[in-house]
């Protein structure tokens, strides 16, 4: 266990230290959030209060490519050989996986932090209860998109890595309304109420009190998580066999 | 387990590995006693990095069984008997080379300290710069300093100079003698002869995935480290030189000769003293890969082909 904590303590300092990947994580969906919610303040999104909205979904986007970068990561360091000389060592892959989710995950806290302070600048008022939860549900939220990362990992180049990494966060920020809701009905809602980053999205309706999400939200994230999950495993084992 | 495999350092019975159709290594016996250090020497493609992959468990043999001090290799790896510096491998960023070092050392359960092996790796003068802002060969002593950290029995590296210059390489084998006198037993890949006989006290040729000759270090450059002599010289008859000491094969084509000589020491020295009038005379070692080409098709298939011009 010392062990463990004393090697995921390493990947957090790594992390922290690649700034560039850092500050492009942390300074868009700020920048964003101050630009579109500051001329905003007053109106109304999805339901609540345009700056409350608008945090969350700026939060979800940030904390998606925070936790999903943590396992893309493994794409670098298999074709750097890295994972294999880790593979001649007694780390075992629980602990190196395990890293990688921690980094993401501290990562993703960082950016609500920010989120969360630069929404407070413009206005946003909650109760604590109310912080509490909705950085809860983030953090739940989350699960599907930190393995996902890891998949990513293994499955896609370290040079496909950055762009790849951007468009899938930049669709799911999407159709989840990070940027703006997609309607309250049709089908184009019927499909994403079945998507993890609508529900991540949805976290600020805390602001309206009572169980921000329904059991569907729980529903769609644990189907998603086991699924992709299962994938991950499946393209881990195949991948360790070719090595 | 035979009393065999308990008092070897490596058992290898049997290995063989294919890729699709290419057949990596093709059935390798192999036995490394405790404290010995062996060149593994072989050209491109021989199959000494899939035989290593193999001894390490990072790759799984079709046939044939690896045992490392009695143990599988996942079993010696997890308790830190073995340290590897794989071919091409390269150093994560973003950390300094003593916190990379202290990261790895971590993961084991008995650890030799940091600076032990920052000293013993000479590469305490940059034990504080981050790991992508290192030349070829001090990356290449960091990724040694990581094999080491562990204080392993065995030592298995895959052609650990092949990207360094001259300068570096020496460096390199400076710090690996410092640490064989720890004790340990070192496996190396190499496709230089001379690194094979200055630093192994035993070497194992590999071509086309077989063992073709495993020896003390100066049995083997006597077999394949071999040098032609060529030099004007007429009117001498090719059977008279063929058998001048040293020499086991000889060519003329007009007026130059080829001698293919296993001494050409003292097949130079007797060269000039009987035939004076020898002039524009070159000596030249064979090419590795000619020298192994040799070896696999048998000891006595490079006289005949000398004859037969
Ligand atoms: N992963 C692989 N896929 C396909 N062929 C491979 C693979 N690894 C090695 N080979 C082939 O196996 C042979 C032996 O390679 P290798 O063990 O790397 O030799 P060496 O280390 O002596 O240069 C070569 O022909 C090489 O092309
Ligand atoms: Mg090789």
């Amino acid at each position: 266990m010392r062990r463990a904590i004393a090697f995921t303590g390493y990947e957090l300092l790594r992390s922290f230290r690649n700034t560039r990947f850092f500050i492009f994580t942390l300074v868009f969906p700020l920048i964003l959030f101050y630009t579109v919610a500051g001329s905003n303040r007053h109106a109304e999104l999805g339901g609540v209060k345009f700056p409350v909205y608008y945090m969350v979904g700026m939060a979800s986007w940030g904390a998606m490519t925070a936790v999903m970068s943590g396992g893309a990561r493994i794409s670098l360091e298999r074709s750097a050989g890295w994972t294999r000389q880790m593979r001649i060592t007694p780390l075992s892959t629980s602990v190196y996986f395990g890293s990688k989710v921690v980094a993401g995950y501290l990562m993703a806290i960082v950016s609500l932090i920010l989120l969360f302070g630069a929404g407070i600048s413009l206005g946003v008022r909650l109760s604590a209860a109310q912080w509490l939860e909705a950085t809860g549900l983030l953090l739940v939220g989350l699960i599907p998109f930190v393995i996902m990362g890891i998949l990513l990992g293994h499955l896609l180049s370290a040079d496909s890595m950055g762009p790849a990494l951007g468009g899938v966060v930049g669709v799911f920020a999407l159709l989840g309304g990070a940027w703006g809701p997609l309607g309250q009905t049709g089908t184009l809602h019927r499909i994403v109420v079945n998507i993890p980053s609508y529900w991540l999205v949805q976290a600020g309706h805390v602001a309206l009190g009572s169980g921000a999400w329904p059991l569907r939200g729980w529903v769609v994230i644990a189907v998603w998580t086991l699924v992709i999950l299962r994938l991950t495993v499946v393209i881990y084992r195949r991948d360790t066999a070719k090595i | 387990m035979s009393a065999e495999e308990q008092s070897s350092a490596v058992v290898l019975q049997g290995l063989v590995k294919s890729y699709g159709p290419v057949r990596a290594v093709t059935g390798v016996d192999l036995q490394i006693r405790h404290g010995e250090t062996v060149a593994l020497l072989g050209p491109n493609g021989a199959g000494k990095t899939t035989t290593i992959d193999m001894m390490l468990g990072l790759t799984k043999p079709d046939t044939g069984s690896v045992s490392l001090f009695g143990q599988l290799p996942r079993a010696a790896v997890a308790r830190g008997a073995v340290g590897g510096m794989l071919q091409n491998g390269t150093l994560l960023r973003d950390l300094t080379v003593r916190e990379l070092v202290a990261m790895v050392g971590g993961l084991y359960p008995d650890p030799l300290s940091v600076d032990d092996v920052l000293r013993i790796t000479d590469t305490v003068d940059i034990a504080d710069r981050r790991t992508q802002k290192l030349s070829g060969g001090q990356a290449q002593r960091v990724r040694f300093a990581m094999a080491l950290v562990s204080n392993p029995e065995l030592l298995i590296l895959d052609e650990p100079t092949a990207s360094l210059d001259v300068g570096s390489r020496r460096e390199f084998w400076g710090v690996m003698r410092r640490s064989a006198a720890l004790g340990k037993t070192v496996v190396f890949a190499t496709h230089y002869l001379e690194e094979a006989d200055l630093y192994a006290d035993r070497v194992v040729v590999m071509t086309r995935g077989r063992i073709v000759a495993d020896g003390p270090a100066t049995e083997i450059k006597a077999r394949v480290g071999r040098k032609n002599i060529r030099a004007t010289l007429a009117d001498v008859g090719i059977d008279s030189l063929r058998e001048l000491p040293g020499v086991v094969g000889a060519e003329r084509r007009g007026e130059s000769i080829l001698l293919r000589c296993v001494d050409s020491d003292q097949a130079l020295r007797l060269l000039l003293s009987r035939y004076p009038a020898a002039s524009d005379i070159e000596v030249t070692g064979v090419g590795l890969e000619e020298a192994f080409i040799e070896i696999t098709e048998g000891p006595d298939s490079s006289l005949t082909s000398g004859e037969d011009h």
